[in-house]
């Protein structure tokens, strides 16, 4: 008989619905998430389902306007933002620092809480009839004219925001006060460092969100007039703070996948990471400098020139941390002791797609270019590489990482490389003759195109459904070494940090000793040998 | 490690549990500067465009219920304070009347600010509701009232949450065992009390103050 873990600690069901562990309130958000990106999925699927001929065959124009606004509603704040954080994050953070669970534990299980009552309610606008306003919910559309669900959908969605303050609060606190001895900030690994400015960005953006959804909701309901240019309210301010939120989301999408990657390239090329304090702080300046691009998506809505060259000045601004990032990761891999596992093809893959995602994004910093590109496929092609080339692969990636300390078992080595290449090729069929569409003119949000487009599009809908494929088949083979995988030892892989100390799975309260921390991370010089080659 | 009753299994300390807490409350805060910082911006973006109306629309409100109200809420931070003082120093009676005190002075300031409310309606100042004027301010001035609505609601529900928060340490002050656990949550809800207060120092220069001085 071995050792109970948090998994064998009790098995009835109420003490999961229950619990306070930071472990299982990780695997509770995971399973939610998985339901939410199959239905994003779904929804995606009928749009390339639908634009692979020209002609509307497969849903009418008003249907096509829901499922992308569902797609990107259900992506954006119920697979996306939570997916990293409150999956691996809360399952590794307490046990990355040595404490025996996050700061405020019922707090953490009063966030999945809330996140499910706003999913469901979100769920419920789109079942019931959907919204139609895109993601952006702008006005004066989805205040005046919009015949569909907002009201319900925006409710979803606020109720949902406190569920990520709430994350980010738990994470800031832990952080600063829950540290092992001798864990100073600079031996913090990295993916700390990540995690640390995402909250701070979720502490401080999310409001902005919801005191946003309150006024466009009493807009809606009371028929005040907040942002109605009748009354003198500006169309235009309900962008201001939208984007001001929603651009800083964006590396809420996307500096945990940094971290993730961090981990992973440390490990696979044995080496320590290259400017560990550069690539640390890169982290915070992203976030910090992220408050401040949000206009980069109004440069043609009628704001200032002086306001849009502020902004496109301090969009070329982030990509200088962005760029040390990616140049610190090829510094570490650079004469390391590189592994091919499925893990590192994930973070290899990240790197490539982030920097096209990213060099891309530059392009649309330019003013000039900008305008060309506006509305086109251009930025569909841009942000889903940044969003599902780097976030989606960095989840995936870190999920294999972390699944023998998750499960207490192996993962198949090699369906899960098949599985990692598949994606890659999937995503860039998908979404590199996007680029070219963009670059050709056509624009987004619309259910027919012209016939010169077809060839790219029928491209990318064939990627996409290889990019289904590869998307299930970690289901399959991860389903099925949760019973037959061999039994994981403490640390598979020979990775530094404290989470690989303790057994796999964990006990209960993480360590069965205090870890005391002497060395600084990533010291992969005196990191055991790996055990699973 | 946890073996004292009053801290969770998970800290280690009870100088670790109270630094979380009052950590955990600043956070809080920081969200909620945020929350209210979109309106106050929103309110000034519009008060910026049309000046006039906003300074008309300031002479309409009640500075009289709006200058008695600031000085409950103040006074009732005050009684937080001390009470927070009497805790730490285990003069556990003194607590709970400080605290009852506190509860009453919000109890008014929530009763005032209803009354205002009901003026207002009869003023046909309700925008969305029943709003009637007319002339060139007219629909500054109707901006003006949904934001007023909208902060003063939002406040308000924030002091009522506070009311309920000192209610449940008003209760507990007599009877708790831990005391440096019931003096830690105490700090946390203080804090809490007085940024509710200062919120509301904000708003009455923003809603009673433009117009005044012509």
């Amino acid at each position: 008989m071995t050792e109970k873990n948090y998994l064998t600690d009790d098995y009835r069901l109420v003490s999961w619905f229950t619990t306070t562990d930071h472990k299982r309130i990780a695997i509770l958000y995971f399973a939610t998430l998985i339901v939410f990106f199959f239905i994003g999925g779904a929804a995606a699927t009928l749009i390339r389902l639908e634009l692979a001929t020209p002609g509307p065959d497969v849903v009418s124009a008003d249907t096509y306007n829901r499922l992308f606004t569902m797609h990107g509603i259900i992506m954006v704040w119920f697979f996306l933002i939570p997916s990293i954080p409150n999956t691996l994050g809360n399952f590794i953070v307490p046990l990355m620092i040595g404490a025996r669970d996050l700061a405020f534990p019922r707090l953490n299980l009063a966030s999945w809480y809330l996140f499910v009552l706003g999913g469901c309610i979100t769920l419920y606008a789109i079942f019931m009839g959907g919204v139609d306003t895109g993601w952006t919910l702008y006005t004066p559309f989805s205040t005046l004219y919009s015949n569909s669900y907002v009201s319900v959908a925006v409710t979803g969605i606020f109720i949902a925001g406190f569920s990520s303050i709430l994350t980010g609060l738990n994470f800031i606190v832990t952080i600063h006060k829950l540290r092992a001895p001798g864990l100073t900030w600079y031996r913090l690994p990295l993916f700390i460092w990540t995690l640390y400015a995402t909250s701070v960005i979720l502490v401080l953006a999310t409001p902005v969100l919801a005191i946003t959804l309150v006024l466009l909701a009493m807009e809606r309901l009371f028929g005040v007039g907040i942002f109605d240019p009748r009354i003198g309210g500006d169309p235009l301010l309900f962008q201001h703070l939208f984007w001001f939120y929603s651009h800083p989301a964006v590396y809420i999408m996307i500096l945990p996948g940094m971290g993730v990657v961090n981990e992973l390239i440390a490990c696979y090329a044995r080496k320590k990471i290259f400017g560990y304090k550069f690539v640390a702080w890169a982290s915070l300046a992203i976030a910090a400098a992220g408050f401040l691009v949000w206009g980069h998506h109004m440069f043609v809505s009628g704001q200032s020139l002086t306001a849009s060259l502020v902004f496109s000045f301090m969009s070329f601004i982030v990509a200088v941390p962005s760029a040390i990032k990616v140049f610190n990761w090829t510094a570490t891999l650079h004469k390391g002791t590189i592994r091919f596992d499925a893990p590192m093809l994930y973070a290899l893959a990240f790197v490539g797609l982030f920097t096209i995602g990213g060099l891309t994004g530059l392009f649309l910093a330019c003013l000039a270019f900008d305008v060309y590109a506006t509305d086109t496929y251009f930025v569909i092609a841009h942000f889903h590489y940044i969003m599902v080339g780097g976030m989606v692969t960095a989840y995936f990636g870190g999920l294999h990482y972390w699944w023998p300390k998750i499960t207490g078992r192996m993962y198949p080595e090699y369906w899960a490389r098949g599985a990692a290449i598949l994606i890659f090729f999937g995503f860039n069929l998908t979404f590199f003759p996007q680029f070219i569409l963009g670059a050709e003119g056509m624009p987004r949000r619309y259910h027919v195109y012209a016939p010169e487009f077809q060839v790219w599009n029928v491209l990318s809908s064939g990627g996409a459904s290889i990019l289904a494929v590869a998307y299930l088949l970690p289901m399959f083979y991860l389903g099925f070494s949760l019973f037959f995988g061999a039994r994981a030892p403490a640390n598979p892989w020979g990775a530094t940090g404290l989470e690989w100390r303790t057994s796999s799975p964990p006990p209960r309260l993480n360590f069965d000793q205090q870890p005391v921390v002497t060395e600084d991370p990533y010291d992969y010089a005196h990191a055991p040998e790996p055990q699973h080659v | 490690m946890s073996d004292t009753p009053d801290i969770a299994e998970h800290l280690a300390t009870r100088a670790q549990r109270d630094d979380v807490l009052e950590l955990g409350m600043w956070t809080f805060l920081s969200t909620e500067v945020l929350l209210f910082g979109g309106l106050i911006l929103s309110y000034f973006v519009y008060r910026h465009a049309d000046p006039q109306a906003f300074l008309a629309a300031g002479r309409e409100t009640r500075i009289v219920i709006g200058t008695i109200n600031t000085a409950l809420l103040l006074t009732s931070s005050f009684c937080v304070a001390a009470a927070l003082q009497a805790a730490e120093q285990g003069e556990r009676h003194a607590t709970r009347a400080l605290l009852g005190i506190a509860i009453l002075l919000g109890l008014s300031f929530l009763g005032l600010k209803g009354l205002e409310y009901v003026e207002e309606y009869r003023e046909y100042l309700v925008p969305g509701i029943d709003f009637a004027r007319t002339g060139e301010n007219a629909h500054g001035i109707e901006l003006f009232f949904i934001f007023y609505f909208i902060a003063t609601l939002l406040h308000g529900i924030h002091v009522a949450c506070g009311i309920g928060v000192l209610a449940v340490f008003a209760a507990l002050a007599t009877a708790t065992r831990a005391s440096s656990r019931y003096v830690a949550g105490l700090r946390t809800a203080a804090l809490y009390w007085h940024f509710v207060d200062l919120v509301w120092i904000f708003l009455f220069a923003l809603i009673y103050l433009p117009g005044r001085n012509s």
